[in-house]
């Protein structure tokens, strides 16, 4: 780092054309390749109006999407909060696809612009790029295109089965999106390109190989002996499972395949948004750790003005402020993310005795980009946490560990920042983003294929948490929809008791809709 | 690095999904209107706004954890907590800040609140609403200019070419002036390649050589899309007949009129005229105050100065059938009446009223409403009975009667209430 100062400014003043953000993208382009050695997927920048901005929010960030009353519904919401000025707009989004696009604002001045292009078009696109999860579970290249496809099929299904026949497969599918994606278990990457024309094929081989199933409806049940082999038809069926969706989408008996096809999209798409929600606070972390390095650099070289600098260290502070737990219990993931991508630096350039006893391998290292880049590519959030908490950073946010135990009067503080806590606090906070701990643990386990065609759910009850009552009546009743038939979800505990069973049968109003669409 | 610049896209990207959104919600959106409509102002009737409905049928339930069984939370701040501290139960409910944890999003069981446009607004405040006997409707004649296809020029702006007619023309062009195929160049080119590369047959190399400059001489001159062909759309300008109704609002003011019974008539007068304007391109009004002499007033004096003096309401109804015969002529206007009057008229003027209704003004209208405001008590006044006889005979004149602020919508509701679901009562 061996230039300061002496280089021209890159804009004056708030306004900015596309010529400043060509410039701005040029001076961060080098400081991001050259000194960060960031590896990023080409960019695309899109300057936005706060309309289109709404538009985005309504649909995840997703430029394009399907049409469903849900999107409506939260552009509605949105446009209350934002007309009412309750709340302001996001100063960018960005998409992990392949070119990276990113919106950002037209209402920002030229100092936001630089900012949020340093903060999503290099430091949120290289995480996307170069984490574990994302590069397992998401196709970047491939998603804009099956995006469009999504939209088109499913405006094609809506003008040949009618809107409310597939508002209702939406809906139910909606409802199941949170237990839709594969957890383990993947042997390839997804390739969305090859979705399409795998569909007409993926109809035929189905109807195949399911039809063990469609043996058992009634005109030919007779035929069949009456207890079907055990062990074969939970291989078959694929038992347990834990992605719902994909159950139905290849078990139940009585869908058509558009509606498969239609459960497959929704499928998809939340298995793309999958690893976005168990890398939150690295990925905006990352982000934020790169442009505070890019914008400190930009300043020293004497690109961007002190005035402005000063523009953009208040909106930092405002982006990684962490109230105390009194005002919100939430923990802001930039504040949690840019604390510990910062402490990593510290320790790696910085040690004190603690961190050479906690931090073996990476304390004093000198390369904190190295550090940090790896670390990016390897962790997730929870395992992120698990490891690279340090007590420093414990003592310094003054984490507590809070215990409410029913059976007890109160609650109970169970761990602070002291010697003692360090490793525990560290434990329960990593707990706390794992997605297994914040996702009930729900798992398809059986078909009573010789009988009624029930389908048993189990929810695995742990520490006496057990599912919110009424929502998930509504869930199941989506659910028996789908399948056909009855379906029994029972709240079992460790040992497969049953502690607490809800049912439902498919509503004859809604069978109407499924089946005559 | 692209820089794309989206803003200048067409908007209106999310209409499906809020097209699909009000449909759902609909039913709610609908009661959440009529309800609303008593605290607004009649001003603001027409603006659209804020609604708010209640969450439950508009929820997207999913499988989540409730805040039962035994929770955990990291959090930060601490300042005077040690290990082994009991803390209260916050009041309202377990979880001490773990327990909304299942929900992300942060929306609970609130009602649900959005902002409807003016159209949606107006669209179901006067849903299944229909204007009494269109079919005498009249059309104006020429009101404005329109444009509309008129075939084909060989002129114009880009973003009217005619792309099919356009590559038609070069086709046959192209056809008829024998213009060689992309691919038979491409096969000679790799012929030649071909026979370069073999060595052999050099006559024949020569020969496709000499074709292939041939093919490449003819290809350049005759282009593949000339100028020729071009074609673009034309618009032609054309005179558009748009609808037009004029209304009449008749009002008495004599001193019976409290300022009560006024506000009542002017909410029943607005309520009208917001219908008339989704009818209609262009409403006018025509405003008619009378006590024993009627006058053409403009709108503030009509609602807000007083007169004091006795009650002759024929001179209204002569005054409006006079204007109609000046100004507006029923065959290029549609004529709406609106009259509202506490139902005092002076004794001797009933049969004039009812002949001049019966022979002048119904036979011009489209609809002559009359309301009957804030008496209570009295079942007939002279007024009413005047009227009813003539409605016997007439399906244009539409009575009834208004007590409170509450009844003036659903009296307005059950007036223009679609034919198809009327007579309920």
């Amino acid at each position: 780092m061996s230039d300061q100062g002496g280089r021209a400014l890159l804009y004056r003043g708030l306004d900015w054309d596309f010529d400043t953000i060509r410039r701005v993208y040029a001076a961060i382009e080098e400081i991001a390749q050259k000194e960060l050695g960031l590896d990023t997927y080409p960019n695309q920048i899109e300057v936005i109006s706060a309309e289109q901005m709404l538009d985005a929010y309504a649909s995840n960030g997703l430029p394009i999407n399907y049409a469903h009353w849900s999107f409506g519904k939260r552009f509605a919401q949105h446009e209350a909060v934002y007309r009412k000025g309750w709340g302001g707009l996001a100063y960018e989004i960005v998409i992990n696809s392949d070119p990276c696009i990113s919106y950002i604002m037209e209402a920002n001045t030229a100092t936001m612009q630089t900012l949020v292009i340093a903060h999503a078009a290099f430091g949120h696109n290289h995480f996307f790029k170069n984490n574990y999860l994302f590069r397992a579970w998401t196709d970047a290249e491939g998603i804009i295109n099956y995006l469009d496809f999504a939209k088109k099929y499913i405006t094609r299904c809506e003008e040949e089965y009618g809107k409310r026949a597939v508002e209702v497969i939406l809906d139910a599918a909606h409802a199941l999106t949170s237990h839709g994606v594969h957890h383990y278990q993947r042997r390839k990457k997804p390739e969305l390109a090859m979705e399409e024309r795998r569909e007409r094929e993926r109809q035929l081989y189905h109807e195949r190989v399911y039809d063990d199933l469609w043996r058992t409806v009634p005109t030919r049940a007779a035929k069949r002996p009456a207890n079907v082999d055990e062990a074969r038809r939970r291989a078959l069926l694929d038992l347990p499972q834990e992605n719902l969706l994909y159950f139905i989408e290849r078990t139940a008996p009585r869908l058509r395949p558009w509606q498969r096809e239609i459960l497959r999209i929704v499928r998809q798409i939340a298995q793309y948004f999958y690893p976005q929600g168990q890398t939150q606070v690295m990925n905006e972390g990352c982000a934020t750790y790169c442009h505070y390095a890019i914008m400190n650099r930009l300043s020293e070289r004497g690109q961007i003005s002190d005035g402005h600098f000063l523009e953009f260290l208040q909106s930092h502070t405002n982006v990684v402020f962490q109230p105390s737990f009194e005002q919100s219990p939430r923990i802001n993931p930039y504040a949690l993310g840019f604390a510990m991508m910062s402490d990593i630096h510290r320790i790696c350039v910085d040690p004190t005795e603690e961190d050479r006893e906690w931090f073996p391998d990476i304390a004093g290292s000198g390369s904190p980009t190295e550090v940090l880049k790896s670390v990016w590519a390897e962790y997730r959030d929870e395992s992120f946490i698990l490891q690279y908490l340090s007590p420093r950073l414990i003592r310094e946010w003054r984490f507590f560990h809070l215990v409410d135990d029913p059976s007890q009067p109160h609650l109970r503080v169970a761990a602070i920042h002291n010697e003692a806590g360090y490793r525990r606090i560290r434990r329960a906070l990593a707990r706390q983003y794992d997605i297994g701990q914040n996702r009930p643990d729900i798992q398809v386990v059986d078909v009573d294929l010789a009988g009624d065609r029930r389908l048993i759910v189990h929810h695995k009850v742990e520490n006496g948490v057990f599912l919110k009552a009424d929502e998930a009546e509504q869930v199941l009743q989506q659910l028996a929809n789908l399948w056909g038939y009855e379906v029994l979800l029972a709240e079992v505990d460790e040992s497969g008791r049953s502690l607490r069973e809800h049912k439902a049968a498919p509503s004859p109003a809604t069978e109407i809709a499924y089946r005559t669409g | 690095m692209y820089i794309v610049d989206r803003r200048l896209n067409p908007g209106g990207k999310s209409l499906g999904n809020r097209q699909r959104f009000l449909r759902r919600a609909r039913e709610l959106a609908r009661r959440a209107v009529r309800e609303g409509i008593k605290d607004r102002s009649i001003k603001d009737l027409d603006r659209g706004g804020e609604v708010t409905v209640p969450d439950r049928s508009l929820r997207e339930p999913v499988l989540r954890r409730s805040s039962e069984g035994l929770h955990d939370v990291v959090l930060p701040g601490n300042k005077e907590y040690l290990e082994g501290d009991t803390i209260a139960r916050p009041p309202g409910g377990s979880g001490g800040g773990g327990g909304n944890e299942g929900s992300p999003d942060g929306e609970g069981e609130d009602d649900f609140r959005f902002v409807l446009s003016q159209d949606e607004y107006l669209d179901i405040f006067l849903e299944d609403l229909e204007l009494p006997d269109l079919r005498k409707r009249k059309l104006a004649t020429a009101e404005k200019m329109g444009h509309r296809r008129g075939g084909y020029t060989t002129a114009g702006p880009p973003a009217n070419l005619a792309v099919m007619r356009t590559m038609r023309n070069s086709l046959s062009r192209r056809i008829a002036l024998q213009r060689p195929k992309l691919e038979r160049e491409q096969a000679l080119a790799q012929e030649i390649e071909d026979l370069e590369r073999e060595g052999s047959d050099p006559e024949r190399l020569a020969a496709l050589r000499l074709e292939l400059d041939k093919v490449r001489l003819r290809m350049r001159r005759i282009a593949y899309i000339d100028p020729l062909d071009l074609r673009f759309h034309q618009l032609v300008p054309q005179r558009k007949t748009v609808a037009q109704a004029v209304m009449f609002c008749l009002m008495d003011v004599s001193g019976s009129m409290t300022e009560e019974m006024k506000e009542l008539a002017k909410r029943f007068f607005m309520l009208l005229h917001i219908f008339l304007r989704r009818r209609y391109h262009h409403v006018e009004i025509v405003f008619i105050r009378h006590t024993q002499k009627a006058e053409e007033v403009d709108e503030n004096t009509f609602f807000y100065s007083t007169e004091t003096g006795g009650t002759v309401v024929s001179t209204a109804l002569e005054l409006m059938a006079q204007i109609c015969t000046e100004r507006y002529r029923p065959d290029d206007w549609n004529i709406y009446g609106a009259q509202a009057s506490d139902g005092d008229n002076e004794y001797r003027d009933g049969p004039k009223v009812a002949a001049l209704l019966q022979d002048a003004i119904l036979p011009l209208s489209q609809y002559f409403a009359y309301i009957e405001v804030g008496r209570s008590g009295i079942d007939h006044s002279e007024l009413w009975g005047s009227y009813e006889t003539v409605k016997q005979k007439s399906d244009v004149l539409a009575m009834k009667k208004v007590r409170s602020r509450s009844e003036i919508y659903p009296v307005f509701r059950e007036l223009f209430r679609a034919k198809g679901q009327a007579q309920e009562r």
